[in-house]
């Protein structure tokens, strides 16, 4: 183990951390779906790059090539970015109806509207 | 060793982005800073040979997540994100996993190791076979339409209710307004 051998996984995990921030210290909505496309999107990293082989070609048959990365995590990781779009679209519609309703988009007024409802 | 080189220079760049866009309250910049992280993405994953994830990166992460999202920027007109107090038990628990993960990735093979699991399980076969087995040479492509053509179809299942429920969430909504215009 070496820092260089192993310094995609840590950029990879410094990205997460950083949309898990996000998503829990920030009150903005939109802003908490940023987080989240963050975090999303790290872990497409922590799927693919330990798949990468160094000299080796994507993996489409073809003659002369002998080397090719792993194609698995790929395909897995197709499906995750469509799903990510769809929520992601499902969340902001969310947030379209939440500044409908109570005329903001902040986490801390939304709370606050409520405790006033109620009491 | 150049492979690994550009790998790990795009992904100092994107943490470098995503750190700006933490600190950032102003969200079109948030947003555009996002475009760039994912195309920068993109770039990664071809630089890590996986060409069809880095083509659907560029076009649904930078296209239409950019685009949704500069939408939903102009029905709620939030420019601007408050700023906020007492962040400190977030933080803590970020780096505490943050932390875990790290400790957990010493376990993990080094990058690029072609002894790793993950080379010389089932991999190999795929690759070995596509041609053979589905007459497909991209072997992503065989892998996600034909072995695995049902979970592709449980995916489209999946995008179509997030469609159908957008539809809902927003056609009560201009409801609401011919009403309002009455």
């Amino acid at each position: 183990m070496s820092f260089a051998s192993h310094y995609s996984y840590w950029a990879t995990i410094v990205l997460m951390i950083a949309g898990l921030y996000v998503v829990i210290a920030r009150g903005n909505l939109v802003k908490k779906l940023i987080g989240l496309g963050i975090f999303q999107t790290s872990v497409y990293l922590l799927y693919v790059a330990p798949g990468k082989l160094i000299g080796g070609t994507a993996p489409i048959i073809a003659e002369g090539y002998r080397t090719y990365s792993n194609p698995l995590p790929h395909v897995l990781i197709l499906t995750a970015i469509v799903v990510g779009v769809a929520t992601l679209a499902l969340g902001l519609a969310l947030v379209v109806r939440i500044r409908e309703a109570y005329d903001t988009i902040e986490e801390d007024e939304i709370l606050r509207l409520d405790d006033e409802d109620g009491s | 060793m150049i492979d690994a080189l550009v790998v790990n220079a795009l992904l100092t760049m994107m943490v470098f982005i995503v750190l700006v866009m933490v600190g950032q309250r102003n969200l079109f910049a948030v947003v555009i800073l996002g475009g760039i992280y994912s195309f920068l993405m993109a770039t990664a994953l071809v630089a890590l040979d996986a060409v069809d994830v880095a083509m659907t990166e560029a076009s649904v992460g930078a296209g239409i997540s950019t685009v949704l999202l500069l939408g939903a920027l102009y029905l709620t007109r939030g420019d601007e994100a408050k700023p906020m107090r007492h962040s400190t038990i977030p933080l803590i628990v970020s780096v505490a996993v943050g932390a875990a993960l790290v400790y957990g990735s010493l376990g993990l093979p080094a990058f690029s190791d072609p002894n790793a699991p993950i080379q010389t399980h089932v991999a190999p076969r795929y690759l070995k076979e596509t041609l053979s087995a589905t007459g497909v040479p991209n072997a992503v492509t065989s892998v996600l339409a034909s072995y695995r053509g049902y979970d592709t179809l449980g995916e489209t299942t999946v995008v179509f209710t997030a469609g159908a429920g957008v539809i809902a969430l927003l056609r009560r909504r201009r409801r609401i307004r011919e009403d309002e215009e009455r």
